[in-house]
């Protein structure tokens, strides 16, 4: 067996509007180990989500379009597979958490009938069977009174609930990559722990891999064995988890680093990276990051910087570095 | 939903006594006189006086209201001045034809409709959408009379398919037991007057179709561009589901709502008579009849079928109402 499950290779993800194209991915190469979980952080509109869409080939098109790249799972591109061959991926070997678990279940069928009909369409089980298959994962995932919960609508259960169901349906035909795109981020923070932990519970039992986009730091330090940090669409820094806390390389993620709260370090006042996320329709040229950086230099400003491997698995897409060598 | 419906029920009592106050007073404020339309224009004075004692018209309008009251809440609409008829019984015998008419138009606007509203959204800025959109903006700035007239003109005159006017061929004869030509041809086995009845149905139920398949097909597809729109489809696609699956099954349920509203409320209209194209086909309905009523200023007529309108409007609303618990559960009626 592999040991890379999953391996993207310059992904493009462009979408087609009306003000121009906005390159929201934008030659995104990532790696998922089995049985690893791979974090994404980054800014809001950095990427993330729509990397995770385009696995799945879920970008809404039009607008959206994946004009390149390449994405190996189990060895095969999920970007050469017709229409009925993605299907079966989807929802069987791949699944999904969404970051709404208030809007991402249709409220007109209840949770069972979610459940059972992803059961009934992968592994071809009779409806007395699968119910009691979706019995079964609605008490892994800790739901009380499953029997009478079942046959609950969304609205009917709280946020954490919906999302403990939407993890349920996921993990409901054992898939090999679990991609959860900000489970936690609509929910408070007791219930995010909960969840954080279920997740982390549910990746050891089934032997899931887990890409896990968020923007909160903490929970990638809690639950991932590497992380990928985005930035206007592209890979800045790949490590694993202890090394980008400790010795993060790319000064945005320095940056990031620098302004997360901290029990041990007593500092003044918290640091913030300077300037705005840049806007994706017009990206400044060379480095996208080069206006907030601090240690920018001539070729920042004319040419945008390979990612490179600076030791084992760690990566870094910087002209500090490429200098260097 | 007991209560519900029981509740419902009772507010049909002010809806009904407004509704009568309401129009009484606006036929009463319009010009003409029914003694004259039945002593004709050039009757004399004490003729005419006559009539109106007769008819209780010379009392003022407030006592004609309460005279009349009191014979509806005794379950009389009272007699027709013009026919000498019971309304009642006038209303009964129309409104079968009505209905039929109604419920040809609708199964028609509702099929027709909801499929090319689903078609347009499930393939936005096609080639299809911009067709049904096309047609059904056509649809819904047509006039119906002249569309009935061109119907008549293509498909009777030209090139003889079917019949333009009429409920049924004048050649037939057969025994009415419900009222309702379809059924009641049936329930006696006499096939030539079903066929008869039916073909008549076919052009104006084409023209009555028209504006609400419109607006149906519509509506279908702004709800469904909505629903499409929104998270819980990208689940469902995430799960592995085909794209008929996602739309047909989870999107459509999710759209229904306005499309149910649309409906009933063109159900309501269609079943309190489709004056035009009951007038253009000649149709022996209830649209037809109110206009003449109003026409021959037949007060107990105009009061009667207003009243029956407004309880088929309120009946038809509360149905609706009913049909969304089904459709979405999050809707509850304590």
């Amino acid at each position: 067996m592999m040991k890379t499950l999953l391996e993207i290779k310059n992904l493009k993800t462009h979408f087609f509007t009306h003000e121009g194209v906005v390159k929201a991915v934008d030659g995104v190469s990532l790696k998922v180990d089995r049985g690893k979980t791979l974090g994404i952080v980054g800014e809001s509109g950095s990427g993330k989500s729509v990397t995770a869409l385009s696995i799945l080939r879920l970008i809404p098109q039009p607008p959206g379009k994946i004009i390149g790249g390449e994405i190996y799972f189990e060895g095969q591109d999920l970007l050469k597979l017709d229409n009925k061959e993605i299907r079966k991926i989807r929802g069987k070997k791949i699944s999904m958490i969404f970051q709404e678990p208030m809007t991402s279940l249709d409220p007109v069928f209840t949770i069972g009938h979610e459940i059972i009909e992803t059961i009934q369409l992968h592994q071809g089980l009779n409806k007395k069977e699968a119910r009691e298959k979706a019995l079964e994962i609605l008490k892994i995932v800790g739901i009380p009174d499953v029997e009478k919960r079942i046959d609950s609508y969304p609205h009917e259960l709280s946020g954490g609930m919906r999302q403990r169901v939407m993890i349920a349906m996921a993990l409901s035909c054992h898939p090999t990559l679990l991609i959860a795109d900000e489970p936690t981020t609509a929910l408070d923070v007791t219930i995010q722990a909960q969840i954080i932990k279920l997740i982390n519970d549910l990746k050891k039992r089934f032997h899931t891999s887990v890409i896990l986009i968020t923007h909160d730091l903490g929970v990638i330090a809690e639950m991932c064995d590497y992380v990928a940090v985005m930035y206007a669409g592209q890979v800045v820094e790949y490590a694993e988890v202890f090394t980008l806390f400790e010795k993060s390389l790319h000064p945005y993620t320095q940056g990031l680093s620098k302004s997360i709260p901290r029990l041990n370090k007593e500092v003044e006042k918290l640091q913030v990276i300077p300037g705005m996320v840049p806007n994706l329709l017009n990206l400044p040229p060379g480095c996208p990051f080069h206006p907030r950086c601090s240690y920018n230099f001539e070729k920042c400003r004319s040419e945008n910087p390979e990612l490179i491997e600076i030791e084992d698995s760690h990566l870094v897409k910087c002209h500090l570095f490429t200098e260097k060598r | 939903m007991k209560w519900y419906i029981i509740k419902r029920l009772l507010m049909l009592i002010p809806v009904l006594l407004g509704v009568s106050i309401l129009s009484f007073s606006l036929i009463h404020l319009a010009p003409g006189d029914p003694a004259i339309t039945i002593a004709g224009e050039h009757a004399s004075i004490q003729t005419i006086n006559a009539i109106r004692e007769k008819y209780g018209l010379d009392k003022p309008i407030t006592t004609q209201y309460w005279i009349w009251l009191k014979q509806v809440l005794k379950g009389d609409l009272g007699r027709s001045i013009v026919s000498n008829e019971s309304v009642t019984k006038e209303i009964a015998d129309r409104f079968p034809n009505t209905f039929e008419l109604t419920m040809f138009s609708m199964f028609f606007a509702i099929i027709i409709g909801c499929i090319a509203g689903i078609i347009s959204a499930s393939r936005q800025y096609s080639i299809l959408d911009y067709s049904f959109m096309g047609l059904a903006l056509f649809g819904v700035s047509m006039p119906v009379f002249w569309l009935g007239i061109m119907l008549m003109m293509i498909f009777g005159v030209f090139l003889k398919w079917l019949p333009i006017s009429g409920r049924i061929s004048m050649m037939i004869s057969f025994q009415q037991i419900t009222g309702f030509y379809l059924l009641d041809s049936l329930l006696t086995g006499n096939f030539e007057a079903f066929i008869s009845s039916l073909r008549h149905l076919i052009l104006p139920s084409i023209a009555l179709a028209t504006i609400p398949m419109a607006t149906i097909a519509r509506i279908t597809r702004s709800s469904m561009l909505e629903v499409l729109r929104q998270d819980f489809i990208r689940t469902e696609r995430a799960k592995g589901l085909s794209e008929r699956m996602v739309i047909y099954k989870h999107a459509v349920r999710n759209a229904m709502i306005p499309v149910v509203t649309v409906i009933g409320l063109n159900f309501g209209l269609l079943l309190s008579g489709a004056i035009l194209t009951e007038t253009v086909f000649s149709w022996p309905g209830i649209g037809r009849y109110i206009v003449n009523a109003v026409n021959m200023r037949d007060y107990p007529a105009v009061q009667g079928c207003i009243l029956f309108f407004a309880f088929m409007f309120v009946i038809v609303n509360l149905i609706t109402d009913i049909v969304y618990v089904y459709i979405d559960p999050r809707i509850h009626y304590g």
